[in-house]
């Protein structure tokens, strides 16, 4: 096993995708997600990472190159950020459509306007019903290792699915973190090579892409479904072999001193370490809570988070993208819609915070659990609440 | 100049017999897309991989569970059929580079009309043909939205009526003229780019053979005649094809590494009114205005003729 180093993390993810073996890179340059490609494209350039490179002229290309370069059965990476995602959007669709097994890393970015190039999960929340399996990373070692997983994961025979693994713009893909990476005959022994059982070849024509009429697109869509939904016992056990593998364990949801906690708090990505420390903060002061870190996301684990909340009478969602006019914050709303048929479910109240870069502190997390609670005990849910917001 | 020109490839006098895009697919009576595409599969063989846009061909070809494609295709979107080409074209090489495609010679075509070309696909199409992928680009241009319903392009000729640039009280139809896709795709200095039509079938697939031959990227600029959206008889469509080329509306030329050649050029130029009375998108037109069309498509002509007599003088 290799020795852990300091490293950034947008590194680690480069180094990632050369131990995968990427076959094709189609990028375009983004602010946060530069330093994943440009890394990529110097190894390329140095001999070290045998891929071909494309320095497409848009992200949208970047997508589509994508959906070439797996259509003819090559292990397929891109990168990308906040607008670039969005410039994507109709053809990520194609890609879980056409069972393309692409990973991608977003690096997650406020959308303009107005122009904000900083963290928050406005791209990504705008893509949740592309058909992608998706996560979010907590920290740099967590990016490195869910990304060998997504290839594992995507290239399953039974799963075939385009991956996005969305880690924070800056406050993860900028920071350096001691990372342990993976030797390479370990990663081999891990990720087999990819075989597309439909890839396009002059010896075996198929068409792919065909159009379908109504008599057939429900169809196509009921397909899709299950086999994102399915997806998730191939992902469980992924990250359970890469535990057994190489000891460090991942679970769809994960929990914080939640055993005997009344109110949890649930996070997606970085700020899931920050909420940690406020845990013990208020832990110190006899409170009883706890966290919940919610790391899949697509497919939901609708289960997985009911197990967690079992015991607890509040549950407080933060989230870092707002549905404008809508009920408050999408993973919020999601959570909520979870919940609706449980027998026994906690208060849930969502906060929005940490738009386009706004740090939120270990106080701000104390802060809405204070806010939380008096919402609850004075009944007056109905709002959106933003934290930290200057009125 | 035969030294300057790469080796030329072995020309075609017959029709290849072989179809790869077969009969059954929905398209009009008299559709010069359908034969044209059928014409350019014949030339690249099977040994290819066609990424096509969304647009007539697409959705004529390929509607579930049918397909009329007798080679690999895909069809992604509509705009982006030059990037899933740069895709596939870079797919096959670094597959070949590690052993796990063992095929030298697979073509890679991408296909795509007017609007998927010179509008909603151009940007895919220059950085494609910048990035110097070794593809084959066809456009064929029936000169507006016809899947849509016969809505105006960049490529819609000045005075055509549509849906979206309707003749009318205040309006002739179309008020802007063509833009010229073949000079944009030279502006990139690739190493092919030439018209072609399938009114003059050996000139098309001959061009499509080159093209293939060539270690960068090619564009040809396939014209097709389209009866339900010009309005004109689906038994003329080859004629009209012919009466385009005798009148210089479309000169069939093909620039090789820079070098222009006309490969049909009619000692005088027919009337552009021999072409245009033919269709019921210019019906409308005055005497006038078919006049300073006329002079437009000399004017063109002769320009393109300087083109290729400054080459003649360059090479001696």
């Amino acid at each position: 096993m290799a020795q852990k180093i300091g490293m950034e993390v947008s590194i680690a993810l480069g180094e990632a995708a050369k131990l995968a073996n990427t076959d094709v890179i189609a990028a375009y340059p983004i602010t946060p997600q530069t330093h994943i490609v440009e890394h990529i494209a110097d190894m390329v350039a140095n001999g070290e990472m045998d891929a071909e490179f494309i320095t497409v002229e848009s992200e949208h290309s970047a997508m589509s190159a994508c959906l070439g370069s797996a259509a003819v059965g090559a292990r397929t990476f891109t990168a990308t950020a906040g607008q670039g995602l969005e410039l994507m959007h109709e053809v990520l669709y194609v890609a879980s459509a056409l069972r393309f097994p692409i990973v991608m890393t977003v690096a997650n970015r406020a959308l303009s306007g107005p122009l904000n190039i900083w963290g928050d999960h406005s791209d990504v929340m705008a893509t949740r019903d592309c058909g992608w399996i998706q996560f979010f990373v907590e920290n740099g070692q967590e990016a490195f290792d869910l990304t060998l997983c997504a290839f594992r994961i995507a290239e399953d025979p039974t799963v075939m699915l385009p991956t996005m693994l969305s880690l924070d713009g800056f406050h993860l893909t900028h920071v350096v973190e001691p990372i342990t990476l993976i030797e390479k005959s370990d990663v081999d022994k891990f990720i087999p090579p990819l075989k597309h059982p439909f890839a396009l070849r002059p010896d075996k024509p198929v068409t792919m892409g065909a159009f379908a009429p109504p008599f057939i697109y429900t169809e196509t869509k009921k397909i899709a479904d299950e086999a994102l939904r399915s997806s998730k016992k191939v992902i469980v056990s992924v990250w359970d072999e890469f535990g057994k593998r190489f000891g460090r364990h991942y679970n769809p949801v994960e929990t914080y001193r939640t055993e005997d906690a009344k109110t949890l708090l649930l996070t997606m990505g970085s700020y899931s370490e920050t909420a940690m420390v406020a845990i013990d903060n208020m832990r110190t002061k006899g409170e009883k809570v706890g966290l919940i870190h919610l790391r899949l996301w697509r497919p939901f684990p609708f289960a997985e988070l009911k197990q967690t909340t079992e015991n607890a009478d509040n549950l407080f969602v933060l989230d870092r993208c707002i549905s404008l006019g809508g009920p408050g914050g999408p993973v919020c709303s999601e959570i909520k819609a979870a919940f609706y048929d449980s027998q026994k479910k906690p208060s849930i109240i969502g906060f929005i915070g940490g738009l386009g870069g706004r740090d939120m502190t270990p106080g701000d997390f104390e802060y809405m659990t204070k806010r939380g609670k008096e919402i609850i005990q004075h009944g007056t849910k109905n709002e959106v609440e933003m934290i930290g917001v200057k009125e | 100049m035969e030294q300057k020109l790469q080796k030329q490839p072995k020309i075609f006098s017959k029709v290849p017999p072989e179809e790869y895009f077969v009969s059954g697919h929905r398209g009009c009576v008299g559709c010069g897309e359908a034969l044209a595409v059928r014409l350019v599969c014949k030339a690249l063989g099977p040994n290819v991989i066609i990424a096509n846009a969304t647009g007539c061909m697409e959705v004529v070809s390929s509607q579930l569970p049918n397909t009329a494609w007798g080679v690999p295709w895909i069809h992604t979107l509509f705009e982006n059929t030059a990037a899933v080409a740069s895709g596939i074209e870079c797919g096959l090489k670094v597959l070949r580079k590690k052993g796990r495609y063992s095929n030298e010679n697979t073509i890679v075509a991408a296909m795509a009309g007017d609007g998927g070309t010179a509008d909603i696909g151009m940007q895919a199409l220059s950085g494609a043909l910048e990035r110097g992928h070794r593809f084959v680009y066809i456009c064929f241009d029936n000169e507006a939205y016809m899947n849509t319903g016969i809505q105006r392009s960049s490529t819609t000729p000045f005075g055509a009526s549509t849906t979206t640039s309707p003749a009318g009280k205040k309006s002739i139809g179309q008020l802007t003229w063509k833009k010229d896709l073949p000079s944009i795709a030279i502006a990139h200095n690739i190493p092919y780019v030439a018209t072609a039509s399938p009114s003059y079938p050996f000139d098309l697939i001959n061009k499509v053979k080159k093209a293939t031959t060539m270690k960068g990227p090619s564009y040809l600029h396939v014209f097709s005649v389209c009866p339900t959206g010009w309005r004109s008889a689906p038994e003329l469509a080859i004629e009209l094809g012919r009466l385009a080329v005798k009148t210089g509306i479309f000169p069939l030329y093909e620039v090789e590494n820079g070098v222009y050649k006309i490969n049909h050029e009619p000692s005088k130029l027919d009337p552009v009114k021999d072409y245009l009375k033919l269709q019921g998108r210019f019906r409308h037109l005055s005497d006038d205005t078919i006049k300073e069309i006329e002079k437009r498509v000399n004017s063109n002509f002769i320009e393109l003729k300087r083109k290729m007599m400054c080459d003649d003088m360059r090479v001696v």
